[in-house]
């Protein structure tokens, strides 16, 4: 089901461990599938359960526990919002609010235009930098104050 | 060792143990709910809170390894309001429907939060609610808020079942139990969650709604269904099973059962039930009393064995008979001059009888699995045909012992294995051979002479390596080596093999007594299982077997049947194609409604009482037996209770029987031919193989339970010419049955998997022999 260039990087991360400890490798190679089909179909977990040897249901445990797992299609910018504690106390809350506003959706939530996606997060460990957001798992943004969440939509073409 | 106190008593717990493992020790309880002892710490659930000399905060007692001189308060201030405190959490998403709950009056949480519960809810919010799932036949998951995440069903399948089909999806208050894509749970072990569920999230999806748990009555018992005998409570209500559970002996079954052992209660109820005895006259059935059919048994065995003698007689038993009826039955065949009894059913190589020391059994006991260095298990469907002696290989597996599989099926039998040799069987013997002949060359010593023709490949070589090198190890003959054409080849085989490598050899057991059978003499002196219906006698006892099911070749134990002039048929069921054949019908009392005796496969003696009592006028066969005897005017049937039955046939108050030996003295060594063309390896699929779970409905529904396919490897298919999915005719000999055809690549070449026991698959012959397949 996965190109041979993300079986490549299957392969690359179950060589990181014992070869009877594949299982470690299923936080990666979840991420790769991914990013190569874009969210996570249930065909895909299965296939990754297959290719570690691990049952179907140990790593449907794995992908519905961590938050950058997508089980849903996202639009073309997934925009995560921290609201654990420390952001929450500095403004994550009116963030997100703003967002949603902004965007006329809720979290969970794709725009009509199949371009932005809202999720709930956890800590980002950056709390000192509250409110924070992360956009598609990979760039973090900070101070997120409403003038910078009209900047960082700006920014999304 | 370590010195530890908990509440002011004193304890030593060896290094390694727990605050858990001390307090149980000492008989001190804590309050627990994901603690269980066979599986492994997850402490999520932190009920178990104590209080620790000198720790600064409450520790969990499951998970807290003891100390030195550690001082343990379970009741103190501190403790007790942590407890509180954690319950008090516990109960928070947890749904007040006590008064509707299944598992009212059984419940951990019930229980503990009469104890440490609080008075009031002080939460106000709203309540997390958890969608129920449907995952099969057998367990209710219709209340998950119910559950409180405390894991158990879950280690319980990667640790025990070896298999994980429930898992824990999402994070925080939004974690739910569930299966992949709400995928049915078919291990045959799945029952025992019900019992390992704290609370009512998981229940018994047969029992659900029929009684309240204070409503019963708990009475002992033993399954009838397997070669361990497990150790069953039967649960009863006015005269009416309602469920079994597991009884726990260690030494035995631990503290599980397999499925079929908890659900086939079914069949006791079923409108299939033989209640009354009756007599075929002119082709038409009667009902008749016990006194008449018994006057016409007797008659008729009488007027056979004086026209034709004792030799036109034969009987057949069940391995599922307790000692007493086998016993009783045996008196009664040889008073009437015929030696042709036996118990072997779907046996075809009787070429061992007279050449056996003793009764065949397991070689050890059940509880030595676990200290095994080394086990091979041949010829075998391990977890279908013995779920609880595989559980007991793959926790073995797990710690030290190397198990390795060689067998007719690649079946996943979820044992970490050693070696896994698939061979088809006839090529059993000789692979077995290798085994031997590699054992004698890491030895040094001459291979048993018959092996000379023999390659010795690597596998042979790894496995015949644990066994020389392991201290205590063991090699096992499954049922398919029990049943095989080359039987006794493979249990001379398996003896060689035990002699140069010290291991010990048995055999796992086809049925809950067959070592009972054995000892208590149901064997033949003249014809053998096959024996009697290869050469048709004129009259039959049927004792507890169906014989389109339970025999080796049907097709010809109906032949047999049905051109004789008497099959008396004594059965628990108004078994269908019986009324066609058979001239006179007795209900005998299944298991539950007798007393009796099972000697289980490592030779233990385990007595029963009947649980209930007996439906219509169905009588315990012992019972029946002796009637019969006096009404035949046989000596030696003045018995009062089945005990004194029991007694004669096993001697008094033993915990194991005498005169367990598997020795085979006499028999040289000299592999079969190769078989030619496609060949049938038939496996007896668990809820198939005997008449209770047959008619037990919840069983019928399992994925175990699937109508057969014909099943073989892409090799075969394509040599054969044949496509997938299609409709195919199978034959052999005169009988066929149409099946899909399903490929299955643990399936050796040349050979296609058809399922015995099945009705779809009664009109064939032998379970391992030359079959035909084309498209239908
Ligand atoms: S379903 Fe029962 S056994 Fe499983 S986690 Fe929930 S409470 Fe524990
Ligand atoms: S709470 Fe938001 S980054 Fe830590
Ligand atoms: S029993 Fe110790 S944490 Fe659950």
């Amino acid at each position: 089901m996965f190109a041979a260039q993300t079986l490549q990087k299957f392969a690359r991360e179950v060589a990181k461990y014992p070869a009877d400890q594949k299982q470690s490798a299923v936080m990666a190679c979840l991420a790769h599938a991914q990013e190569e089909q874009g969210w996570l179909p249930t065909e895909a977990i299965e296939a990754v359960a297959g290719y570690l040897g691990m049952p179907p249901i140990a790593v449907w445990e794995v992908a519905t526990f961590y938050n950058m797992y997508d089980l849903k299609p996202v639009g073309k910018y997934k925009i995560t919002v921290c609201t654990n504690l420390p952001c929450a106390l500095s403004g994550g809350y009116h963030a997100g609010e703003y967002l949603q506003q902004k965007l006329g959706i809720g979290y969970g939530e794709t725009t009509p235009d199949g371009k932005f996606t809202l999720k709930e997060g956890e800590c980002m460990g950056a709390c000192g930098d509250a409110p924070v957001f992360i956009v598609n798992n990979r760039s973090m943004c900070s101070h997120m104050h409403p003038e910078q969440i009209d900047k960082l939509l700006e920014e999304c073409k | 060792m370590l010195e530890i106190e908990i509440d002011g008593k004193q304890a030593q717990v060896p290094d390694g143990s727990t605050v858990m493992d001390a307090a149980r020790q000492l008989g001190v309880y804590i309050p627990h709910f994901c603690y269980h002892k066979k599986l492994s710490i997850a402490a999520n659930c932190r009920m178990c809170l104590v209080q620790i000399e000198k720790a600064p905060k409450p520790m969990p007692a499951c998970a807290t390894p003891v100390t030195n001189g550690m001082k343990v308060f379970t009741h103190s201030d501190l403790a007790v309001k942590a407890q509180k405190g954690v319950m008090e959490f516990l109960l928070i998403n947890h749904p007040l429907d006590c008064p509707i709950c299944d598992q009212g009056g059984e419940c951990q949480l019930q229980d503990m939060s009469v104890g440490y519960g609080p008075m009031k809810s002080r939460y106000s919010e709203e309540k997390h609610v958890v969608f129920h799932k449907n995952v099969g036949p057998l367990i209710s998951m219709e209340e998950m808020s119910r559950c409180i995440h405390c894991t158990r069903c879950v280690r319980f399948g990667q640790e025990i079942a070896g298999i994980m089909e429930l898992g824990m999806a999402n994070r925080n208050m939004h974690s739910e139990i569930t299966t992949f894509l709400g995928r049915s749970v078919d291990s045959e072990l799945s029952g025992n969650l019900i019992d390992l569920c704290p609370v009512g999230a998981l229940t018994s999806k047969p029992f659900r709604y029929t009684a309240r748990s204070w409503e019963l009555q708990r009475r002992k018992s033993v399954s009838p269904h397997d070669s361990v005998g497990a150790n069953l409570v039967v649960q009863v209500k006015h005269d009416n099973v309602m469920r079994v559970l597991p009884r726990e002996n260690e030494a035995v079954n631990e503290c599980w059962i397999s499925d079929k052992e908890r659900f086939s209660y079914q069949a006791l109820n079923s409108d299939e039930r033989l209640t009354r005895p009756m007599v075929k006259q002119g082709g038409e059935w009667r009902e008749v009393d016990w006194n008449v059919a018994l006057d016409y048994v007797a008659h008729g065995l009488k007027d056979v064995a004086r026209e034709h003698g004792g030799d036109a007689l034969a009987a057949l038993a069940a391995q599922s008979c307790t000692v007493e009826e086998l016993f009783l039955l045996n008196k009664i065949m040889r008073g009437l001059g015929s030696g042709n009894i036996d118990f072997r059913a779907r046996q075809s190589d009787f070429s061992a009888d007279g050449k056996r020391a003793g009764a065949p059994w397991l070689g050890l006991r059940l509880a030595e699995i676990q200290n095994l260095d080394a086990a091979l298990v041949v010829g075998s469907f391990l977890r279908k045909d013995h779920p609880l002696i595989a559980q007991r290989l793959r926790q073995a597996a797990k710690k030290k012992t190397r198990v390795s599989l060689l067998s007719v099926t690649g079946d996943d039998q979820l044992i970490p294995l050693q070696q896994n040799v698939v061979v088809a069987p006839a090529q059993l013997a000789a692979a077995l051979g290798a085994i031997v002949k590699a054992a004698a060359e890491l030895k040094g010593v001459a291979a048993p002479a018959g092996l000379e023709a023999i390659m010795v490949d690597a596998a042979s070589r790894a496995i015949a390596q644990s066994l020389v090198e392991g201290e205590k190890c063991a090699v096992f003959l499954g049922n398919v080596a029990t049943q095989s054409a080359a039987a006794t080849q493979l249990h001379a085989l398996a003896q060689e093999l035990a002699r140069l490598t010290g291991a010990t050899f048995g055999f796992l057991g086809e049925g809950a007594n067959t070592v009972g059978a054995h000892v208590a003499g149901a064997l033949p002196s003249g014809a053998n299982a096959r024996a009697m219906f290869e050469q048709p006698r004129k009259a039959y006892v049927l004792m507890g077997v169906e014989p389109e099911f339970d025999c080796a070749n049907p097709q010809l134990a109906l032949s047999a049947l049905k051109q004789a002039s008497l099959v008396v048929f004594m059965s628990a069921f108004k078994h269908a194609p019986a009324l066609e054949y058979a001239d006179v019908m007795l209900p005998i009392a299944p298991y539950t409604e007798t007393s009796g005796t099972f000697v289980n496969t490592e030779g233990r003696i385990q007595s029963f009482n009947g649980v209930v009592k007996a439906r219509g006028d169905a009588r315990p066969a012992w019972k029946a037996l002796r009637v019969l005897g006096n009404v035949l005017n046989l000596a030696g049937f003045a018995y009062e209770t089945s005990e004194a039955v029991r007694d004669e046939a096993l001697g008094q108050g033993n915990e194991f029987v005498a005169g367990l030996d598997n020795a085979l003295n006499g028999v040289a060594i000299a592999l079969p031919a190769a078989a030619e063309g496609l060949q049938r390896i038939a496996d007896v699929p668990i809820h198939f193989a005997d008449p209770l779970a047959r008619r037990a409905p919840a069983l019928q529904q399992t994925a175990d339970a699937a109508a057969p396919s014909a099943r073989l490897c892409e090799q075969t298919l394509s040599a054969l010419g044949l496509t997938a999915g299609a409709t195919v005719r199978v034959r052999q000999g005169q009988g066929e049955a149409v099946l899909p055809l399903k490929v299955d690549n643990a399936v050796p070449a040349g050979c296609l998997r058809v399922a015995a026991a099945h009705a779809s698959t009664a009109g064939l012959g032998e379970m391992f022999g030359s079959i035909s397949v084309e498209r239908a």
